[in-house]
């Protein structure tokens, strides 16, 4: 009896990890990128936020849940397009225009959603799930880890991708020298500026789809500020994963875990303040600092932006 | 082969380049000569892509050409070894090289590794491809930097300040190198600042002065000339016969002179002199790639200067902050006039008299933005009687930051301008001017005067000189020529530790050298080719 | 860590030692074109924003007007003005010393929920102005706690204190909720809430208006920290560090010491600010309040130079706008997130007209050269047949 407790409880946790993690995966993916191209990006939870709304319209109204993604990377890449312009191109202020990024993102999606639903918030269906063949049939691991959205299968295939892309290609080495010496990297005949545009325009995406992913699959709505924190938090997980995209991943579904670990114990019976458990991985952060902080990574030529011939 | 016309270039208050005509032809080493400042990186910028002309012509091969980025100036066969090294330190020498190359996207380590060993062939140089970069000496570095600069084929070879860092070994190694590249029928243009330099490598020099092309001395008149006339005829056009007038121009020739010519004012000071500063078997920290210092100990005599020497990087700026107090000794002592001070702190140590002259001048020694006034009492925040019940007293400070700058001939417009408007040899004169006045006892040096002008370092070296009058100095210097002419002894730093000790006079340079090297597996093999 | 230090894009810190006297007027129209610019195209931008929304801006901006100024409710925004103005002292504490304290909302947060937790226990026990003093101690108490471990830790490893102020700016936003939903909630009512202050045991109002006293204490603050920025030792340490901290560290300035005292200040600031609102205002804490006063100051304290006097005027402007606000936007239908919005927008103003002064200054073209080139090379591979276009030939020429 309590045996088939625990059990619908632990395939509750993974399940609900797994679908809170995804979003946290991708948008610590693109932050990885953009990190290592020298890009600090604060305007993530902006990005997602409009990647949420839009991707969440293009569902909506398109009742498909691809389209919903594509409208949400659509998304992310149009807020992250004026990080490209201002802080890329034009060198301002990485910092305060990612603080304005996110302002903007959660003050227009409200309002876009006031103006678009009033105070009614529509939900969408369910999302087809894949069903991975004979896997899926085992117990608690099946029905959590194998019966999730097809993006989030792509999203761990992306992971392995950008590892090798970083380890062996051209362009991870372009984007490596544009974040630890960007005057190198200029000197070999490649444009810092192109670089970085691109790694800031996959942050982008990546965090627009991420946040799609949040609306559509996760939350199945969208309500203001819907991210609580989590764009901030992918950027913890950037950091602390050193800039390797195995860690990114274990990370966010760590943190996915400890998000949906309240529906979990609610399933096993036990009751914990609501406020407590949406604090815990933002505690869980603050003790992996200060464990690990002296000992994470960050390119050297990170937030400052490149103008040639400066000394 | 390339020929630069009328490049004419200005940045905000200055011409950097005004009306230069320049060429370089293959098999020939051009030596661009000037002072600091004088506009040859930024001329060379120009031709590397980093910086655009104003107006002006660029011909490679007698076509015209625009080289709009450091990729255009690639594609037509121009590398440069730059100032500042564009090794990435964290990736090996391998990625390194590979760097910029987009043709493919994978990333070919073999063909990589087999264009490696053909041009260490051909350069009579062996690199390990898989070394990080930042743990080759830097000898070795800058050898991957030529491989680097060379890497697509090219035909022009910038060298710009390229012996800056090196020991004097490897030095001689960087003129083997050369001259097989120039052999190999590769121009090469190598600015320096270096008189005797471009007197030993140039086939043709061309002088700069203040962003004009003074003169250039073409294969005739170098090869006649023996090298004294030589050196004449380059001090003449880098000074002038005008403005500051031939007797200044031939004392300062005789001050910067090739270094067998030197005069060593070395004075035994007696064992009996007091001993003003002691190092204790003293151990601190590394930073980042920096080793720290590892059971050194020197002592410090009233009336000595002692000079510092090593290859950069080799727990030079360990040592200043260590005596400075910026860095916790790990073990040891640190005695100042006899009492323990390991335990004091910067300003502790400041109001002691011990006093730091930082190297990295405007990375720590100023704040830009701020006055010069301000700047000179940077170290003394809060004290008395500029400060009262810590509120400010502008007048008092204003008052005394006048006497200094007109003591120390600091050229600015008012003690309100911002210390970063100030010309290099200028924010030197500020720091000075704080570092030295207001009772200091003991002044370490670093690097006191890397990168000013001649006459800046003319004065700076006659103010260490100075300490011999009841003070006392460290001098820690890159520059060996600078440490035989000041100080009495030397001591030779190698990876944080003190390898010998040498007393300035002939063959000193050598030897100085020879402990420079220290283990000689990670130094620069004069043996590899 | 670092790398994220120096910043040349952040506006500059004026230079508090340069008499008035000596600044031509130029400069003087120049900073005031500078500063008032963005704010003027943020609000253009942001009227097409409610045209495109099919809102009418004029009836926007001049219900704002109507609800932030005329009859009386000058005095709402002159109240709305305390907190805002205390916040950013003490955002200007920290910016100053280049140190990025985003944790507001938690500092702000935990400091009104404990102290409205506390508060109406202890008028009822002691005469009103030591409760009032006690109180505002504990808010600023409180609020500078909550910046110690973000302070340690970047005094002691130099860590991003952006992330770790965010992050106990959470953890703080949760805490709050919990304290107000159990120990301080008040058993007579069914909301989450805390007990509420009586009327007559609130911070009194200046005779003659219903404005609490709470703004002359945010102004008093604003005055005293201009004192101590710019005219003693601390302030110029603090300058010093901010500007250049290695800088900083050579010169003696003890780094450790300062980095804590600074965020200390900032905390206590911003408790304080809780301490105006809650004391002055709402009387009460409610569960998920959060009014956002932090991320709404700071493109006004950088539109101020980080000068805590020219900060008031800024300051006074935004409590209007957010005052009638709350009208205007329940008149057109909207959230007032769309303040927001407007808020971003002047921060993106303000960096781009920064970023022109600075080009215009150095007498360079309003775009760097790289700009033109960036997208036309892909990231992999450049069309090796491009040849010159007509365009760079004459910009070659």
């Amino acid at each position: 009896m309590s045996n088939l407790f625990h059990q619908a409880a632990l395939t509750a946790l993974i399940s609900g990890g797994i679908v809170a993690g995804v979003p946290l995966m991708l948008t610590a993916i693109g932050e990885t990128i953009s990190e290592r191209a020298g890009v600090l990006n604060l305007g993530l939870e902006g990005m997602m936020l409009v990647g949420a709304y839009v991707g969440f319209i293009g569902a909506y109204y398109g009742h498909s849940s691809w389209l919903g993604f594509g409208m949400g990377a659509v998304g992310g890449l149009i807020a992250c397009s004026l990080m490209v312009v201002l802080c890329v191109w034009l060198g301002l202020d990485q910092i305060v225009i990612g603080i304005a990024i996110t302002l903007a993102g959660e003050g227009i999606t409200s309002v876009l959603q006031g103006a678009q639903f009033g105070t009614t918030y529509p939900r969408l269906g369910a999302m087809t799930e894949v069903h991975v063949p004979l896997l899926h049939k085992i117990p608690v691991i099946g029905p959590s880890v194998f019966e999730q959205h097809l993006l989030v299968y792509l999203g761990v295939a992306l992971v392995f991708v950008l590892t090798w892309v970083f380890r062996r290609t051209n362009v991870g080495l372009n984007l490596r020298a544009a974040g630890e010496k960007p005057e190198a990297l200029d000197a070999a005949g490649v444009s810092v500026l192109a670089t970085r545009s691109y790694a800031v325009l996959c942050t982008g995406a990546l965090a627009g789809i991420g946040g799609a992913y949040l609306s559509i699959v996760g939350a199945g709505v969208f309500t203001p500020f819907m991210t609580q924190g989590q764009g901030y938090m992918a950027i913890v997980i950037c950091m602390l994963a050193r800039g390797k995209p195995v860690w990114v991943l274990l990370g966010a579904f760590l943190f996915g875990i400890s998000l949906s670990i309240a529906t979990a114990l609610q399933l096993a019976g036990i009751n914990i303040s609501q406020d407590l458990i949406n604090m815990l991985p933002f505690i869980a952060i603050m003790v992996a600092l200060v464990l690990f902080a002296r000992r994470s990574y960050l390119p050297p030529a990170l937030a400052t932006p490149y103008v040639r011939g400066a000394r | 082969m390339v020929e630069l016309r009328g490049i004419t270039k200005a940045f905000p208050g200055v011409v950097a380049n005004d009306d230069i005509s320049f060429d370089v032809r293959r098999g020939e080493v051009h030596c661009l000569l000037g002072e600091n400042g004088a506009g040859k990186s930024t001329l060379m910028g120009i031709l590397s892509g980093i910086q655009r002309p104003d107006s002006g012509r660029i011909r490679v091969d007698g076509e015209d050409v625009d080289i709009a980025s450091p990729r255009d100036a690639l594609e037509l066969g121009i590398g440069t070894v730059y100032q500042h090294s564009t090794l990435i330190p964290a990736l090996s020498v391998l990625e390194n090289l590979m760097l910029g190359d987009t043709h493919k996207l994978r990333l070919d380590g073999v063909s990589a590794s087999a264009r490696l060993k053909e041009l260490g062939t051909t350069l009579g140089v062996e690199v390990e491809p898989s070394a990080k970069a930042a743990d080759l000496a830097l000898g070795r570095q800058q050898q991957v930097e030529i491989v680097k600069a060379l890497w697509r084929g090219s035909r022009l070879l910038i060298l710009d300040e390229p012996t800056s860092m090196l020991t004097p070994q490897a030095v001689e190694e960087l003129y083997k190198v050369l001259s097989r590249l120039k052999e190999n029928g590769l121009a090469i243009i190598f600015i320096t600042h270096k008189l005797h330099e471009a007197a030993f490598l140039g086939d043709r020099i061309s002088v700069l002065r203040r962003g004009q092309l003074v003169g250039t001395l073409d294969e005739q008149a170098v090869k006649a000339a023996t090298p004294e006339q030589l050196e004449q005829r380059i001090v003449a056009m880098m000074f002038g016969d005008a403005g500051g007038g031939l007797a200044d121009a031939v004392e300062l020739k005789a001050e910067l002179s090739v270094s067998d010519q030197l005069e060593y004012e070395a004075q035994p000071v007696p064992a009996t002199a007091e001993e003003v500063l002691k190092l204790e078997r003293v151990s601190v920290r590394g930073e980042g790639v920096e080793p720290g210092l590892d059971d050194v100990s020197l002592t410090l005599h009233l009336g000595e200067i002692l000079g510092v020497a090593g290859v950069d990087g080799n727990g030079q700026r360990a040592l200043a902050e260590a005596v400075s107090g910026q860095r916790r000794l790990q073990r040891g002592e640190l005695l100042f006039f006899g009492a323990r001070i390991g335990h004091v702190g910067v300003t502790g140590r400041e109001k002691l008299g011990l006093r730091y002259l930082t190297d990295d001048r405007l990375g720590e020694g100023i704040v830009s933005g701020m006055p010069v006034s301000i700047n000179i009492f940077l170290k003394r925040i809060g004290q008395a009687p500029f400060w009262r019940q810590g509120r400010i007293r502008k007048h008092a400070i204003d008052e005394r930051a006048r006497e200094l700058v007109e003591r120390f001939d600091v050229r600015t417009p008012s003690v309100d301008a911002r210390a970063g408007t100030l010309s290099g040899g200028n924010v030197q004169k500020v720091i000075l001017a704080r570092e030295l006045s207001f009772d200091s006892k003991v002044v370490v040096f670093h690097k006191p005067t890397y990168g000013l002008d001649l006459k800046t370092t003319r004065t700076v070296r006659q103010m260490i000189r100075d300490m011999r009058e009841n003070k006392a100095a460290l001098v820690i210097s890159t520059d060996l020529d600078e440490l035989l002419e000041v100080s009495d002894r030397i001591a030779v730093l190698s990876r944080g530790r003190i390898v010998g000790e040498v007393k300035p006079g002939p063959g000193a340079a050598e030897e100085v050298g020879r402990l420079m090297i220290g283990d000689v597996s990670l130094g620069t093999r004069a043996g590899a080719a | 860590m670092s790398a994220i230090g120096a910043r040349e894009t952040m506006p500059t810190v004026d230079e508090p030692l340069r008499p008035e006297r000596h600044r031509s007027v130029a400069r003087m129209i120049d900073l005031l074109v500078r500063s008032l610019v963005p704010v003027i195209l943020a609000l253009i931008a942001g009227g097409i924003l409610l045209v495109i929304l099919g809102r009418d801006p004029l009836s926007f901006y001049s219900d704002i007007w109507h609800g932030g100024v005329q009859q009386g409710s000058w005095q709402d925004s002159a109240m709305r003005m305390a907190p805002l103005l205390l916040i950013a002292v003490g955002l200007i504490f920290v910016f100053r010393a280049n140190i990025w304290n985003l944790g507001y909302d938690g500092q702000f947060l935990l400091a009104a929920a404990v102290l409205s937790g506390l508060g109406p226990s202890l008028v009822t026990h002691v005469p009103l102005w030591v409760a009032m003093t006690i109180l505002f101690l504990v808010a600023a108490g409180v609020g500078a706690s909550w910046t110690l471990l973000p302070a340690g830790l970047k005094a002691a490893y130099d860590t991003n204190e952006i992330i770790t102020t965010l992050m106990m700016s959470f953890i703080g936003v949760g805490l709050a909720n919990i304290l107000v939903k159990g120990p301080f909630q008040d058993p007579t009512v069914n909301i989450p809430q805390t007990k509420v202050l009586p009327l007559d045991k609130m911070l009194p109002a200046i005779p003659g208006t219903r404005i609490h006293v709470g703004v002359l204490v945010a102004l008093a603050a604003a005055i005293a920290a201009y004192y101590v920025l710019t005219r003693t030792a601390f302030g110029l340490r603090i300058q010093v560090f901010g500007a250049n901290p290695r800088a900083a560290r050579h010169v003696g300035v003890q780094v450790r010491k300062l980095i804590i005292s600074a965020f200390l200040v900032s905390g206590a600031m911003i408790g304080a600010a809780a301490a105006a609102d809650i004391l002055g205002v709402w009387g009460y804490s409610r569960a998920n309040w959060n009014p956002a006063y932090g991320d709404t100051v700071i493109p006004f304290v950088f539109l101020a130079r980080l000068n805590p006097l020219a900060v008031i005027p800024f300051i006074a402007f935004f409590a209007v706008l957010s005052t009638g606000g709350d009208l205007a936007a329940s008149n057109a239908n909207l959230p007032t997130d769309f303040l927001l919005v407007l808020v971003a927008l002047i921060l993106i103003f303000m960096t781009l007209i920064e970023f022109v002064g600075r080009r215009r200054d150095l007498g360079q073209s309003y775009l760097p050269e790289g700009m033109r080139e960036a997208l036309r090379k892909p990231l992999i591979r450049r069309r090796q047949e491009s040849v010159a276009s007509p365009t760079e030939g004459q910009e070659a020429a």
